[in-house]
């Protein structure tokens, strides 16, 4: 009890409390700034430096989890002609269509399943590359007839209804647009979710501070309307466009 | 005729109670296909969720003179006046901005991560037509209900209101598919309701309201046809056909005399 007393009464002295009276005395008619003294700095540095350190950088990291992906994918290897042949297409992006495809009734089919796989890695025996990531493939999946578990880095929420052939075919938009470089990294990012909504940190965007230097940065509400409202589609900006 | 892209829709439905025989059809296909929740106490009718529901009216006569009609009862998808000061008596109570009326289609849209589920819009809804989540949705497992749900819609919570979509998710199914087969309008059949397409009796007609071709709007000229609670100026988008001068009296309150039977029909 009396440790506690006296400890406040020595944070009057240099803290808040004293702060708080020379601004008070600044109020009155002083006219130069109140000379703080270098005790007042330092505990407020001492209390401003780690407030922020914990909310600049410990809190969003510890908001969002770490998830390893099942096995890396290399984009740019399978997109370039000279080492996989047989994804054809003009354009990248029709070149993006022969994994991610358009179903008959125009849904989008997403993370291609391992049927489309087998189209080239057909043989679990007889690898088409030399590298070890490859042998583990074969092995882990096509031999075992298993589906990849893929984590999804730009999977809305559930509520969401998105509509790729509207954007790619109807809108004439490129997959750069939204997808950025993805289709042309050779390592799968850490996927990282949200631990309190359970959603993609790419749907928030990863710089913590909220900019946007990019169209494909992040994918809240507000940036699918601004490229809508920035296209003249003002009707697709009801709710029931973009909701389920 | 096609509709083209980026035109003012108005989607309707036209109900013939004439035709319906009450096999409530409607109600089952309804909830089948939107994810509506069951009770593990189904005849608990105060806290059931029914999108579409059935009501039995009678004209109050003894035998031989009883007359029973059916009437099937979805979300009216009351209209605005295209102004902003004419709002459906739901939306503009709406705290949380859920509820909106889409300019485009005159869907009255449902917006179940907004709902703060203060049931206002239930309060204001002349029809009944909104309903309450009162718990955490509920598929009996072991039934295989689950495997019926639809991923088309977002399933609700404990806690928010929802209401009839006019199946919403088909006209953008139906979008979907016309961009696949590079059209950018969608004919009138593509679009059409759950129910409607269940109807067995075929009493339930969906369209365009604003297109002249579509059979809804060729319909609703009729003598016949009228809408619920009409002079509430709720402006609803669902309207009823009978032939039958009582049923049509139900429909609004009127004062004695004040109701004008169809005497002079042509063609
Ligand atoms: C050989 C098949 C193949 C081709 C061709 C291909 N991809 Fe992929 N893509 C995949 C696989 C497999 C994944 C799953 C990895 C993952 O979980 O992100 C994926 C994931 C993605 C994702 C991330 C999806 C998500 O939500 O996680 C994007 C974006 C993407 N690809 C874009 C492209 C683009 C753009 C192109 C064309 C330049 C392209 N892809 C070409 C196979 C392919
Ligand atoms: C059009 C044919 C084709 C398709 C489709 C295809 N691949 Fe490949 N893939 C190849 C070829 C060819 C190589 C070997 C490249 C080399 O190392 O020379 C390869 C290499 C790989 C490797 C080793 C990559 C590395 O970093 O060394 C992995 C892993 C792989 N593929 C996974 C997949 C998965 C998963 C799918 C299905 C989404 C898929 N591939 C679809 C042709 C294809
Ligand atoms: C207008 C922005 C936009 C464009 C253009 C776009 N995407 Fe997407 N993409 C999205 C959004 C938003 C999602 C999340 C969809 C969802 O959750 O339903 C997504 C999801 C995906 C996924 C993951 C689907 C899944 O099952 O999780 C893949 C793969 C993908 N896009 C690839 C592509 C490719 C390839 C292209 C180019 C042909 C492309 N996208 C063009 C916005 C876009
Ligand atoms: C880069 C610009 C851009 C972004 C970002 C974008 N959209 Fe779009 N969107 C368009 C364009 C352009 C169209 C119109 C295509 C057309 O019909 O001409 C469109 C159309 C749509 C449609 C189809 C409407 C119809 O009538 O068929 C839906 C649904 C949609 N957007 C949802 C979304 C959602 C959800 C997001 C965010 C996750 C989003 N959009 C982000 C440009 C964009
Ligand atoms: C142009 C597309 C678009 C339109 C129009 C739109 N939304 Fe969204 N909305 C999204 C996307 C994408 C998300 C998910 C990303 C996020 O949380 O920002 C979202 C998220 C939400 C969420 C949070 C859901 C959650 O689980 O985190 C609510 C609530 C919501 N929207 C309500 C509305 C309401 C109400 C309207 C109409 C006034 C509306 N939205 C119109 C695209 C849209």
């Amino acid at each position: 009890m009396k440790n506690q007393a006296s400890s406040s009464q020595k944070t009057s002295k240099f803290g808040l409390t004293s702060l708080f009276n020379r601004f008070i005395s600044f109020e009155k008619g002083s006219t130069f700034l109140p000379p703080f003294s270098f005790g007042v700095w330092i505990f407020f540095l001492a209390g401003l430096i780690p407030s922020l350190i914990v909310g600049w950088i410990i809190y969003p990291m510890a908001l969002y989890s770490k998830q390893p992906q099942p096995m890396n994918f290399n984009h740019a290897l399978h997109l370039n002609p000279e080492i996989v042949d047989g994804i054809e297409g003009d354009t990248e992006t029709e070149r993006c269509l022969f994994c991610h495809t358009f179903r008959e009734d125009g849904t989008f089919a997403g993370i291609p399943k391992l049927d489309k796989c087998l189209e080239c890695h057909d043989d679990p025996e007889s690898p088409l590359g030399e590298t070890p990531e490859e042998q583990e493939f074969l092995n882990k999946y096509v031999a075992e007839e298993q589906e990849i578990p893929w984590l999804s880095y730009f999977r809305q929420p559930d509520c969401v209804y998105f509509s790729h052939i509207a954007h790619v075919k109807i809108g004439d938009q490129d997959c750069e647009t939204c997808h950025g470089d993805f289709g042309r990294t050779e390592k799968l990012p850490a996927y990282k979710v949200n631990r309190m909504t359970g959603y993609s940190i790419d749907i928030w965007g990863r710089n913590i501070a909220g900019y946007k230097t990019n169209t494909w940065d992040r994918m809240k509400m507000d940036d699918c309307a601004e490229c809508h409202t920035e296209n003249d589609l003002e009707e697709n900006n009801a709710c029931f466009v973009c909701h389920k | 005729m096609e509709q083209q892209k980026g035109g003012i829709y108005r989607y309707g439905m036209v109900i013939d109670l004439d035709k319906c025989t009450g096999c409530g059809t409607c109600m089952i296909a309804c909830a089948a296909e939107n994810n509506v929740s069951v009770r593990p106490d189904q005849t608990d009718k105060e806290r059931t969720i029914t999108w579409m529901k059935l009501y039995k009216i009678t004209n109050g006569k003894e035998f031989p003179h009883t007359e029973v009609s059916y009437f099937p009862r979805p979300c009216m998808h009351c209209d605005e006046d295209g102004r902003g000061h004419h709002q459906p008596s739901c939306v503009s109570v709406c705290v949380a901005t859920a509820t909106k009326i889409d300019h485009n289609t005159g869907i009255v849209s449902q917006i179940y991560t907004r709902c703060i589920g203060c049931r206002y819009c239930q309060a204001a809804c002349p029809y009944g037509a909104r309903y309450f989540n009162w718990w955490d949705t509920y598929f009996p497992k072991g039934k295989g209900l689950e495997r019926y749900l639809s991923p088309e819609i977002s399933p609700r919570m404990r806690g928010v209101v929802e209401k009839c979509t006019f199946c919403h998710h088909r006209l953008m199914r139906a979008k979907t598919q016309a961009y696949a087969e590079d059209r950018t309008d969608i004919e009138e059949h593509e679009y059409t309701t759950a129910c409607a397409e269940a109807c067995p009796a075929q009493a339930i007609t969906f369209g365009d309201l604003n297109n002249p071709e579509h059979k809804v709007s060729q319909l609703i000229k009729s003598p016949y046809a009228f809408r619920l609670l009409e002079r509430l100026n709720t402006k609803p988008k669902v309207y009823y056909l009978s032939t039958k001068d009582w049923v049509r009296k139900m429909a609004d309150n009127y004062l004695p005399g004040e109701f004008k039977p169809v005497t002079k029909v042509t063609g």
